[in-house]
């Protein structure tokens, strides 16, 4: 397949400003700033590409729900990439940033947007530095600053370290983190488009969204649009990772069979393994079995079985771990992730944390599974931002499909620990359906 | 059967005691933190007799001349200087080791807002530290893909590793986002990965010398996975 993004990502020094205009960088943006803003925002649209970051969201209609107007606008990229499983922006940062700087000014051109934050991970130090140095370049060859390329059009791209909070990565958590506050997400609406930045129209993508920009326009939104399935446009970077054999970074057009992906490109599951479950968009998706390889990998695809593309990082784990460990890791990261700001969420990571240490220290019952599938539904929008969703999705697909291996080990601890046989607890009647909890004492 | 009705088969519960009583805890089983209480409360006790600390005054709070101009600049790249607040901290943090009082103070002199803001956004996020640390620090990614490859073994042994040497900091983190690499470690942000338990030894080493860590193992050097993105 030809690649798009990674287009012979490796050569050296394409993150400098001359190897890559010698590939025809920053032709886009010429091209761009020759149309009308509708029209590049009716190519982005023509095109069909949706978001990239995890929602999934179509970019040409963020682009086209900013007001019109004389009014401050901005366009934040969202760099913290920091969903577990994901590593495609920091490849694409560190090997092509001026890329992600081309979309940006086409994007902010086309969203009458005239200044711009790049907001990046503090952990990503190395590729800061790189987009540091691209951006300084950019500004000195005169595509960033004031009447781009002699054109009326101005633009100012200021990059912004974080400092390590998976929060930040949701984009209202993002903007009061970029306004110098602790980020928490905010109630929405109103949405970034309306009241985003400093209570500005703010559009907000992230970095492979933004990086394919020039290359929509280079090619033309129709012509993009045939590559990928109809309602998933495109190619798609995916990060695969976990118990596989070539670990890395691939690109892929939307729609082949998610088996390729796993057994052809990252060399499938380690020497006398076998796939037991995979993430396919990130530790916040749902998990899926080896029996569902076979799906095609687009959005719709994935949401019909019942999971979802999100950042597009699948996580492959092998018949050597339990299902408790894998969701032991999840919950932890996302009661130390959680904001704090929304109760169910709050309270909802910390008490599956003690649930699954109950399982594993024979304290539990199989109610415990009830107990902690119902905590999980609670969750589930009942918050500002999707955090605690991330945790219970995975979490209570994880019970739904493993149940049979939750409860042996359930059993199994008790057995251990000397807590007495489950069959005793279930004559009391404690495992009967209408029981409430146990009092905790 | 249901649970209810076995529960009521089992004698009423003894009377609540009198008020007095409810001071001491009746449940020694129970373990309890100092102040007698189940949930462990603040770390630091608060002094409520104190007035809230105010802007400090910048002629009475001297501030390194390089950290002011970081932070001044930080402060000139956005239309509202609170935006700085992350720049700013980063940039104490870089100067005493880690976000101290003082440190905390001086970059509220230069923003001109209260140590409080700064002491609640330095609390928030992970790669600020209200403590004091070593020099180094070294983070080990131990979220899902990396733990699935080894990454608490490897926590272990570079806790190991760097027990004698109090200016290597080592902290357990979550996904860095290098899950290529896993088990990896972030080096006072040099990403080197795939690691073995046995290269604990050698970052310590490393380190300690000030050389490059682990220079065969980093992020930088290392080829796109796909094998079609790559070629000259």
């Amino acid at each position: 397949m030809k690649k798009i993004l990674f287009d012979r990502i490796d050569e050296p020094g394409l993150n400098t400003l001359s190897v890559y205009e010698r590939r025809g960088g920053y032709d886009a943006l010429r091209k761009a700033l020759g149309m009308d803003r509708e029209q590049v925002v009716e190519e982005l649209l023509t095109s069909g590409i949706r978001g990239r970051g995890g929602a999934g969201f179509q970019m040409g209609k963020k682009v086209s729900f900013l007001p019109k107007g004389d009014m401050d606008k901005f366009l934040v990229c969202n760099a913290d990439e920091s969903e577990p499983g994901t590593f495609k922006d920091r490849e694409l940062m560190q090997k092509s940033p001026h890329m992600l700087i081309e979309g940006i000014i086409i994007a902010a051109y086309a969203g009458g947007i005239d200044h711009s934050f790049i907001y990046i991970r503090g952990e990503y130090e190395y590729q800061a530095d790189i987009l540091d140095a691209a951006i300084e370049e950019a500004r000195a060859a005169g595509y960033i600053g004031e009447r781009i390329l002699d054109s009326d059009f101005s633009l100012s791209v200021v990059l912004h370290r974080g400092a390590g909070a998976y929060i930040c990565g949701e984009e209202t958590g993002l903007l009061d983190s970029l306004e110098g506050k602790r980020g928490n997400p905010r109630l929405k609406p109103p949405f970034p488009a309306v009241e985003g930045l400093y209570d500005s129209p703010t559009l907000i993508n992230n970095v492979e969204t933004l990086s394919t920009v020039p290359h929509i326009i280079r090619m033309g939104g129709a012509e993009y649009a045939k590559i990928g399935t109809e309602t998933s446009t495109g190619t798609k970077l995916l990060s695969v990772s976990g118990d596989v054999k070539r670990p890395g970074n691939y690109e892929i057009e939307l729609g082949i069979p998610s088996r390729q992906i796993i057994y052809e490109l990252a060399g499938g599951p380690l020497d006398g393994r076998q796939i037991k479950l995979w993430f396919p968009g990130g530790s916040s998706a749902p998990v899926l079995t080896a029996d569902d390889l076979d799906i095609p990998y687009d959005f719709d695809s994935l949401a019909k079985a019942g999971s979802m593309l999100g950042s597009g990082a699948i996580i492959v784990v092998d018949d050597s771990h339990s299902v408790l460990e894998v969701a032991m890791k999840l919950a932890k990261f996302y009661a130390h992730e959680s904001c704090g700001k929304c109760v169910p969420c709050r309270e909802g990571t910390n008490w599956t944390v003690k649930m699954l240490e109950r399982i594993d220290s024979g304290e539990a019952t199989p109610m415990d599974l009830e107990i902690m599938s119902s905590v999980q539904e609670q969750i589930i929008g009942n918050c500002l931002c999707v955090l605690g969703d991330a945790m219970a999705m995975p979490i209570g697909s994880m019970i739904d499909k493993y149940r049979p291996e939750l409860e042996a080990h359930i059993e199994a601890a008790r057995e251990r620990a000397g807590s007495g046989a489950l069959a005793d607890v279930v004559a009391l009647g404690v495992a009967d359906e209408h029981a409430g909890p146990m009092p905790v004492h | 059967m249901s649970p209810f009705r076995s529960r009521a088969a089992t004698p009423a519960p003894p009377p609540a005691p009198e008020p007095s009583d409810w001071d001491t805890p009746q449940l020694p089983s129970v373990p309890r933190y100092e102040h007698g209480s189940r949930v462990p409360g603040w770390d630091d006790a608060v002094d409520l007799t104190k007035d809230p600390a105010v802007i400090p005054d910048p002629a009475s709070t001297p501030v390194p001349e390089g950290m002011r101009k970081t932070i001044e600049a930080a402060m000139a790249r956005y239309p509202d200087r609170h935006s700085a607040s992350i720049p700013a901290l980063h940039a104490a943090q870089a100067e005493h080791g880690w976000c101290s009082p003082e440190a905390i103070d001086q970059v509220a002199a230069v923003m001109q807002v209260t140590p409080a803001y700064l002491t609640s956004v330095a609390t928030f996020y992970d790669m600020l530290v209200t403590h004091p640390k070593g020099r180094h620090d070294v983070f080990v990614c131990t979220n899902i893909s990396c733990s699935l490859r080894g990454a608490d073994e490897l926590y272990e042994a570079m806790n190991v590793a760097a027990e004698d040497d109090p200016e290597i900091t080592v902290r357990s983190f979550e996904c860095l986002g290098a899950c290529d690499l896993a088990p990896m470690a972030s080096v006072n942000g040099e990403y080197v990965g795939p690691l073995e338990p046995a290269d604990a030894k050698r970052i310590v080493e490393d380190l300690q010398a000030g050389r490059p860590v682990l220079e065969a193992k980093q992020l930088r050097k290392r080829p796109s996975a796909d094998p079609e993105a790559r070629g000259a």
